[in-house]
């Protein structure tokens, strides 16, 4: 069986069927996804990949949901069968010891891991120009990025390369990455996956997500990562909804659907507001009730997140010291040895972000930065809270200001930073989000946002399947 | 409250990062820049609901301090030498040689 050769037919629903029908093997799955791999060298995707399909299929339970499909897993979610590097010099040829949660669980579904996907070193990024093997290429768009910081493993999806991948989000890192290759990108709820053997970037705002071509793949593949795992205290004992048992959703009678004015500001592409006002005038056809919304709180996201996450952040990343992980640097003395090491294996955003997370930590500016952006936080949370109370089922947005942009094109940070302007304030609230497809901006794809209260993802994926049914196949990449 | 040079060299020294002389004046103004983004908050009206009814968090002056021990080492090693403990040697580092026998 060769139809997983077409990335239109790239489906992880029907290479699992076919593997339980023993109409195909994962072995074969597997040699058909490395060759894949290897003819899409050029989009440097992968920091590491299995060297034989036998590898890739060692561990993997023989039945279950996910049955021979091959999955790619972002560079900073630990594997014990390939280095786990973050994209960063300092933990270069790093393996981990013990599986995280959500590859333990890929794996006893059935699932075959292929490679380690290329990513923004540590996570912070929004175009995976900031990893230290390469930037990745967008397969939608030759001479974009493909977003960040799970831009490696957008675009293997993206590509055809493997039908689902996992990425982590921290601001936006799958969602983003998502809508700028044209495909589905999923964050849940915080603590609805465990965030057991994904490497700390920012705690309180970490999360493991899925990308999938189709709107079912990544439902697929997150129902079998989530739920609650004793290892994470942050995993929620909340029980998992069978969302694919909205697949095939035809209508939406009864659902309200928001649309936050905050989240179409003037300056918005005047292209990407066209996209949304086509999505929104769909999901009214579809029968749903669609009514404008105010986040008031939206405006302060960035601000607040780019306070709390790198604060966090020089506190996770203290650990990189060349005492127990990674590479250590030679030097005289212990002290010399830390600072040569984290200046010598941190590239230049993390060590930016460092600098600023200690600076706003320290005494005499805490009040002023870190106090004062955990309080706006609970403010931004409040506003999603009274929304969804109020009666509203999911919200809509663009995921992105503009769709994917050139390498080089955001060489100031606060510019890159402004791209996660849309995505972030659902990392502060805790809040599931994912992006599809809604059709393409000059040339390139854009993806609409659809947001739930917490721990409703039912409601999200009964809007989103419902959509991508409207949109038809061909708005994907 | 711009940030100055001595700053950037204080956060690195705190965050053990070594940094170049003539990168310093390029973060004083990545950093400035990106905090100037941050002011908007400031200006954000506070009202009660703001406030967090746990105790603020104590903090101590951003200085490194050696590691404060309740006991000496003394009382707790079985022998010490030069500030460092004599401990039996592992079987696994035979082979580096040096040391005393028993050490």
């Amino acid at each position: 069986m060769t139809a997983a050769a077409s990335p239109a037919t790239l489906v992880a629903r029907d290479l699992a069927a076919a593997v339980a029908a023993g109409t195909a093997s994962a072995r074969t799955l597997a040699a058909d996804a490395l060759a894949r791999a290897a003819a899409h060298a050029d989009l440097n995707a992968f920091v590491t990949l299995h060297a034989t399909p036998e590898a890739a299929c060692e561990g993997s339970a023989a039945r279950g949901p996910l049955a021979g499909v091959p999955v790619a897993v972002k560079d900073n979610i630990a594997t014990t069968s390939l280095s786990t590097s973050c994209g960063s010099r300092i933990l270069e040829g790093y393996v981990s010891p013990f599986d995280a949660t959500a590859v333990a669980r890929l794996r006893a579904a059935g699932a075959t891991i292929v490679g380690k996907a290329n990513m923004d070193e540590f996570a912070m990024g929004s175009s995976t120009e900031h990893s230290a093997f390469g930037p990745v290429r967008n397969p939608a768009a030759p001479g974009r990025v493909p977003g960040g910081s799970s831009g490696g493993s957008a675009a293997v999806v993206a590509a055809g390369i493997v039908p689902i991948s996992l990425g982590s989000e921290t601001g936006g890192s799958v969602r983003q990455p998502a809508a700028f290759c044209g495909i589905t990108g999923v964050k849940p709820t915080y603590g609805r996956v465990s965030r057991y053997g994904l490497v700390a970037f920012a705690s309180s705002l970490d999360h493991v997500g899925v990308f999938g071509r189709t709107v079912d793949d990544a439902a697929l593949g997150l129902s079998v990562i989530a739920g609650v795992d004793p290892r994470d205290a942050t995993s929620a004992d909340v029980a998992v909804d069978d969302w694919r048992a909205h697949a095939g959703t035809e209508r939406l009678d009864g659902t309200v659907v928001g649309v936050p004015r905050e989240y179409f500001p003037a300056s918005l592409d005047p292209a990407m507001r066209a996209s949304c006002d086509e999505a929104i005038e769909r999901l009214r056809a579809l029968g749903a009730t669609v009514r404008e919304v105010s986040l008031p709180h939206t405006d302060y996201a960035i601000p607040v997140y780019y306070i709390l996450a790198p604060a966090e952040a020089s506190s996770n990343l203290a650990r990189f010291d060349g005492v127990r992980y990674g590479m250590r640097a030679p030097a005289d003395d212990l002290r010399g040895m830390y600072e040569t090491t984290r200046s010598r294996g941190f590239g230049a955003e993390v060590t930016r972000r460092i600098l600023l997370g200690t600076y706003v930590l320290s005494k005499g500016h805490y009040d002023a930065y870190y106090r004062t952006a955990q309080a706006v936080r609970r403010r931004i949370t409040a506003d999603f809270t009274r929304v969804f109370a109020d009666g509203v089922h999911v919200l809509f947005t663009p995921t992105t200001p503009t769709p994917a942009f050139e390498f080089g094109a955001k060489s100031a940070p606060l510019e890159m930073y402004l791209s996660d302007i849309f995505t972030a304030t659902a990392n502060l609230a805790g809040v599931p989000a994912m992006s599809l497809p809604i059709g393409r901006v000059g040339g390139l794809p854009a993806g609409g946002q659809l947001l739930a209260a917490h721990f409703r993802e039912a409601d999200m994926f009964r809007v989103a399947y419902a959509l991508e049914r409207a949109y038809g196949p061909e708005v994907r990449a | 409250m711009a940030v100055t040079e001595a700053d950037v060299r204080h956060v690195a020294a705190l965050a053990r990062i070594a940094l170049d002389d003539a990168r310093v004046p390029s973060l004083v103004r990545e950093l400035n820049t990106i905090l100037d983004h941050m002011a908007v908050l400031e200006a954000l009206p506070r009202d009660g609901a703001d406030d967090d009814d746990r105790a603020p968090m104590r903090l101590r002056e951003d200085v490194v301090d050696p590691a404060p021990m309740a006991r000496g080492l003394e009382a707790f090693a079985p022998a010490t030498r030069d500030g460092f403990l004599v401990v039996p040697r592992l079987d696994t580092h035979g082979h580096l040689g040096g040391g005393e026998e028993g050490e």
